[in-house]
């Protein structure tokens, strides 16, 4: 196989569909939360080890640095299972016939993300 | 068939199915911690300490780790093998690529080790 073969695909020249931007973000946000696990183990193991690291981790997320990482470990998490479930409903068979049906089911993932992070966003605000 | 090592199984269609199911028990370990916050929204350490130190806890948050790991290994490998190509970086592509997996193989293995030290260490 020739592998200096010509490639036809400039993926910058194109104007991609809301579904491609919506594939995109649950790859961008699955490598978030790969990351992301490191911190929510180091909270889970603070809230677990002893009393004394369960007081100091609830002073420690009361300051805006740690707040911040955890508003962003939940907003990716968030974005990735409302994705996430749109792969299972189409993997039941349910609006995958026709690009319309996913094109629709996208936008929907998009304002529901927007809704639920907003959420996390205000409860992280008052917290 | 080209096979690959750093595959979590060498097979696609395992890899799919896996993806799946682990996809619906992290969302159950999600959905119960959601409810128990609802319910509690901020629990005593106590509290807090006796729903983790529980066994069918233990075991729940075993298996959503263990869910992390293979998801995690699954959706990372498909990224790395879509973008990190000869085709698009270059003859490099293949170390660094390797590089690139074994290094992710290695801090999910962390994850997993961790996670269990925290479980029963409660």
């Amino acid at each position: 196989m020739k592998t200096k073969r010509p490639v036809n695909l400039d993926i910058g020249s194109i104007k991609l569909p809301i579904t491609s931007y919506v594939s995109i973000l649950h790859r961008v946000s699955g490598v978030v939360l790969f990351f992301a696990v490191s911190i929510l183990l180091y909270v889970f193991d603070a809230s677990l080890e002893s009393e004394q690291s369960f007081q100091s981790l609830k002073d420690c997320l009361s300051s805006p640095l740690a707040q911040f990482f955890i508003w962003g470990a939940l907003a990716a998490l968030a974005y990735h299972v409302v994705a996430g479930i749109r792969h299972l409903i189409m993997d039941l068979g349910i609006g995958e016939d026709n690009f319309q049906s996913g094109q629709r089911s996208a936008w929907v993932v998009v304002v529901i993300a927007i809704v639920i992070i907003a959420s996390i966003s205000g409860w992280i605000l008052l917290w | 068939m080209v096979k690959s090592v750093t595959s979590l199984s060498s097979s696609g269609l395992s890899n799919w199915m896996l993806q799946r199911v682990s996809a619906l028990i992290m969302t159950a370990y999600l959905v119960f911690m959601i409810g128990y916050f609802v319910v509690n929204p901020s629990p005593s350490y106590d509290q807090w300490s006796n729903l983790h130190s529980s066994l069918g806890m233990r075991i729940f948050s075993l298996l959503t780790i263990l869910s992390i790991a293979a998801h995690a290994w699954v959706g990372i490998w498909c990224v790395l093998t879509d973008y990190i190509t000869v085709r698009l970086i270059g003859l490099k592509a293949t170390p660094i690529r390797m590089f690139l997996q074994l290094t992710m193989i290695a801090v999910i293995l962390f994850y997993v080790v961790w996670a269990i030290d925290i479980l029963w260490g409660i």
